[in-house]
């Protein structure tokens, strides 16, 4: 039966998703919204500013360039449309954006493996020019060769921090401090855990020690972040895990605290979702083999749930996998193995998210003078207000009473806060308070009458 | 198990349903409202905010009217700030057919006090250069304009509250029969006795009927609206265009809504959506009409559940086989600015068994299939 499979991402995950599927014989197509494959971590520079692998990506460059070669090698068997934004999905078909034309693609199955973006908590000064997400300096470094600052420091509350830092040592860039909002000793504790897979550990491991090389302060349970600057910034004040106050003059500030799924798409295609409750996030549920709770489609990769990269290449292998097997293919050797292989990244996964637990003292720490949906201009004390005024037993009745979450972000970067913000008004426990409905676009497109692709 | 008698019970806790529960409070009766989920949460706060007159079937013009009189005091009623900006409502004409309709339209306004502005294309080109060119003509309604919906039907629920209304979120009403003396109406853990039943129920109002032995032609009605990127303000009316495919206006912040055509909804599960092909075909006639949005970036989309019928007439009055039974329900997508009027429209239903203003012709009876059989009566142009 002649099929259109999609898989949307071209990240580690939908890339060995789609070898997969073309070594299986199948006709498939590739949407990926980047102009060249790679996904967030082997993101490649555009063309004509290319740069050595390992430059790019380190220890990684191995792997990045086996993905790259990958989409390469299947390139004349795929259908692969980079510069393809996928904004909706409603029963059974894509729309797409490609070079401002309006497109509609039907599909039978669909590999959803649209990654992951950094998990954005506001702290005072979080709005002024010179602060990004880690993410995205790491994203100035790898697509352009740029800091985001001549001195800069790090936040995170996750392992792309030490990543991050080293890196930017690496390409010379000068970084002020490394400030790690979870305690020392949740990494002690999670240890163990973490061992499951060493080599992990030894790179972080090695992270580390080239940031104390470099004689860069490296800190733990750091709280009540502040960044100084008016215009811009001009320093970052903390409170160390003592108590004591610190401030350093820089010039840029990369700050996030974790990831957060990619999930839109999943929303739109009418997934369920369910609450985790040790990452404080809402995620699409994930049955057996990557299946979602829609027939015929499947996750892969980061955007189910953040697992880091070889865990999106196994998933894209996997959820590939259940199409052939859902398409009558009986059920494939490699799968055992895979299970195998990725249980023991879920222990290590479970030793991650342990030693970098989710920073509560940073939501409760939300003044309310500070803004929370910077698209719309709503302060965490206008949420707080208006729960007293108006009862709002759930984030959208907020959401449409304040209007946080309305902007061009549609809530991508708010909508969690203002959830956090309104359980602890209110008293309700985080899930009762619910998530943001999803509604196309994904992301703001531009409409131009009459191009149709 | 919460046992409660009231004068009067009220389902569906919209604008319709808010509306009325303050004005039989003024009136001095006690009255019970129970919404399945949140007051406003459905088409009264998620509609498209317009709030205008012109445009209406000639039968709808008395309650249109009433409702125009209340909107621009409605802050002062709810002590709180709806947003709403009396900017006009400007409906374009493609063609000389459409002057003309305007023209017969605007006659029929004048005859219930409503003074329509018609003007020629070459004035709006003057006095609105961003109309595009392919304008015969218009008509604008300087009293119309537009409200926050997501504000209105929530500040009725609590000023209704503030007047002692007992308002019952996450209630959904299950079942309902009439004794001979009262009504007996049930929802989870809650027995309540009323004397008065009001139906305003939006889109499930048909529940209401069927537990009655009625029938109404009631489908869903799911319009679909977007809106886009904020840009510096310069479209000082909303739009709307003969022949109903698109309608649109800027708000002070500089969002433009759109809508017009159909969404996708479903009653069971209470999900609308947006349909994305809808909103593409909306999108090219607005900026046919107005070149500058084109390029404009869209950032949301939504629908609403809504009820429908035939002839895009909504039913209110009392029911035909219950004493004491009000429906006020199915008003096709154009019911917000009726609203406030519907309030007070209900409540004279409860205290008098007839309204001020005329409605028969919302009766429920028009369905009859005999009535079925009568052609519309011309001039309903939404
Ligand atoms: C900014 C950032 C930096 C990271 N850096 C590292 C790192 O250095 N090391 C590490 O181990 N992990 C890193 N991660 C974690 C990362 O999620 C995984 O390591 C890995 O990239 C996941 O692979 P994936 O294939 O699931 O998703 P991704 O690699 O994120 O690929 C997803 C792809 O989908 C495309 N896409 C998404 N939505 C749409 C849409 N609607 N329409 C069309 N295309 C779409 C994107 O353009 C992207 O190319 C980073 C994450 C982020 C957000
Ligand atoms: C997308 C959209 C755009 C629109 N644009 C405009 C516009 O620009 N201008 C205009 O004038 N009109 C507009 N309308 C129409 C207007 O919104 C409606 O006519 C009006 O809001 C109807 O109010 P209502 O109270 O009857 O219905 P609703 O607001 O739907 O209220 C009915 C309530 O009944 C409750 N309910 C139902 N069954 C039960 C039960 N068994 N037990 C308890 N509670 C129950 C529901 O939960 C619901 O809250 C639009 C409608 C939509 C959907």
């Amino acid at each position: 039966m002649k099929e259109t499979i999609v898989i949307v991402g071209a990240g580690p995950a939908g890339v060995r998703a789609a070898e997969t599927l073309v070594e299986a014989g199948l006709a498939l197509i590739v949407l990926d919204e980047s102009a060249r494959a790679g996904g967030q971590i082997y993101r490649q520079p555009p063309h004509g500013a290319e740069r050595p692998a390992e430059k790019l990506y380190g220890s990684e460059a191995g792997k990045a360039r086996a993905i790259h070669t990958a989409l390469e090698q299947i390139r004349p068997r795929v259908d692969y449309r980079p510069g393809t934004l996928v904004w909706n999905c409603f029963q059974g078909k894509l729309n797409t954006l490609h070079d401002n034309a309006q497109g509609i693609l039907p599909f039978d199955r669909l590999i959803i493996a649209t990654g992951a973006f950094d998990r954005v908590i506001p702290f005072p000064g979080w709005t002024l020019p010179g602060v990004f997400t880690l993410g995205g300096a790491q994203i100035a470094l790898k697509s352009q060769g740029i800091a985001i600052g001549k001195r800069t420091v790090l936040v995170g509350a996750g392992p792309l921090l030490p990543l991050v830092a080293s890196q930017y040592l690496e390409a010379g860039a000068e970084i002020a401090a490394v400030l790690d909002v979870t305690p020392f000793k949740a990494k002690i504790a999670a240890l163990q855990r973490m061992m499951a897979m060493p080599a992990m550990v030894r790179r972080g491991l090695s992270y580390l020690s080239k940031i104390r090389r470099a004689g860069v302060p490296m800190m733990y349970g750091v709280r009540s972040l502040a960044v100084a600057g008016d215009r811009r910034v001009e320093g970052l004040a903390w409170t160390d895990h003592r108590g004591r106050r610190h401030q350093v003059a820089c010039d840029a500030v990369g700050a996030s605290f974790g990831l957060k799924p990619e999930m839109q798409l999943a929303d739109l295609a009418g997934c369920d979702f369910r609450f985790d409750e040790l990452t404080r996030q809402w995620l699409p549920v994930v049955g057996a083999g990557g299946r979602s709770s829609v027939p015929g489609v499947y996750f892969a990769g980061d955007c189910s749930a953040i697992g880091g990269a070889d865990v999106a290449e196994l998933t894209g292998i996997r959820a590939a996998l259940s199409v052939l097997e859902d398409r009558g293919t009986p059920k494939p050797q490699q799968l055992r193995q895979l299970e195998t292989e990725l249980a023991r990244h879920a222990r290590f996964r479970a030793g991650i998210e342990a030693a970098y637990p989710f920073p509560n003292h940073l939501i409760d720490g939300i003044d309310d003078s500070l803004m929370v949906c910077r698209c719309e201009g709503v302060s965490a004390g206008d949420l707080r207000a208006n729960f007293v005024k108006s009862g709002a037993p759930e984030v959208n009745r907020l959401k449409s009473f304040t209007r946080v979450g309305m902007g061009r972000c549609q809530g991508r970067v708010c909508g969690a806060v203002a959830a956090e913000i309104l359980a602890a008004k209110s008293g309700l426990p985080l899930p009762e308070v619910g998530r943001l409905r999803g509604q196309h676009p994904i992301k703001p497109i531009p409409l131009v009458a009459g191009k149709q692709s | 198990m919460d046992k409660i008698s009231v004068d009067v019970a009220i389902v569906g806790g919209g604008i319709m349903g808010c509306s009325a529960a303050l004005a039989l409070r003024k009136a001095g009766l006690t009255v019970a409202l129970f919404d399945k989920g949140l007051c406003g949460a459905q088409a009264s706060g998620v509609n498209a905010g317009g709030v205008r007159q012109q445009g209406r079937h000639v039968t709808e013009m008395p309650m249109t009217r009433r409702a125009a009189k209340i909107w621009p005091r409605l802050h002062e009623i709810l002590g709180e700030d709806i947003e709403f900006r009396q900017v006009g409502h400007m409906r374009l004409a493609r063609s000389e057919a459409d002057v003309e309709m305007l023209e017969k339209h605007a006659a029929m306004a004048r005859e219930h006090d409503l003074h329509l502005q018609l003007l020629s294309g070459k004035v709006v080109q003057e006095m609105f250069p961003w109309v595009g060119r392919k304008i015969a003509g218009a008509s604008l309604a300087v009293e119309d304009g537009h409200a926050n919906p997501r504000l209105v039907a929530p500040a009725f629920a609590r000023a209704a509250r503030a007047h002692g209304a007992d308002i019952r979120e996450f209630t959904p009403v299950e079942s309902a029969q009439w004794t001979g003396q009262h009504f007996e109406i049930e929802a989870p853990d809650l027995q309540v006795k009323a004397r008065h039943l009001v139906n305003a129920a939006g889109a499930w109002a048909g529940k209401f009927l069927s537990l009655f032995g009625e029938s109404a032609p009631l489908t869903l009605r799911t319009p679909n609206l977007f809106v886009t990127e904020p840009v510096s303000y310069f479209m000082t009316k909303s739009i709307a265009v003969c022949g109903g495919a698109v309608y649109f206006r800027q708000v002070e912040r500089g969002n433009v809504v759109l809508g017009g055509g159909p969404g996708w909804g479903d009653l069971t599960i209470e999900r609308a959506r947006n349909r994305a092909d809808t909103t593409l075909g909306q999108f090219q006639r607005a900026a046919e009409l107005v070149p500058e949005l084109e390029g404009l970036q869209i950032i949301r989309s939504w629908s609403g559940l809504e009820g429908d019928l035939p002839d895009k007439l909504p039913i209110v009055g009392m029911s035909r086989t219950t004493p004491n039974l009000i429906h006020a329900f199915g008003f096709c997508g154009h019911g917000f600015q009726l609203g406030p009027a519907m309030g007070e429209i209900i409540c004279e239903l409860v205290c008098e068994g007839r309204s001020q203003t005329p409605i028969d012709a919302f009766c429920i009876s028009r369905f009859d299939t005999q009535a079925v059989e009568q052609k519309r009566t011309a001039g309903a142009t939404h």
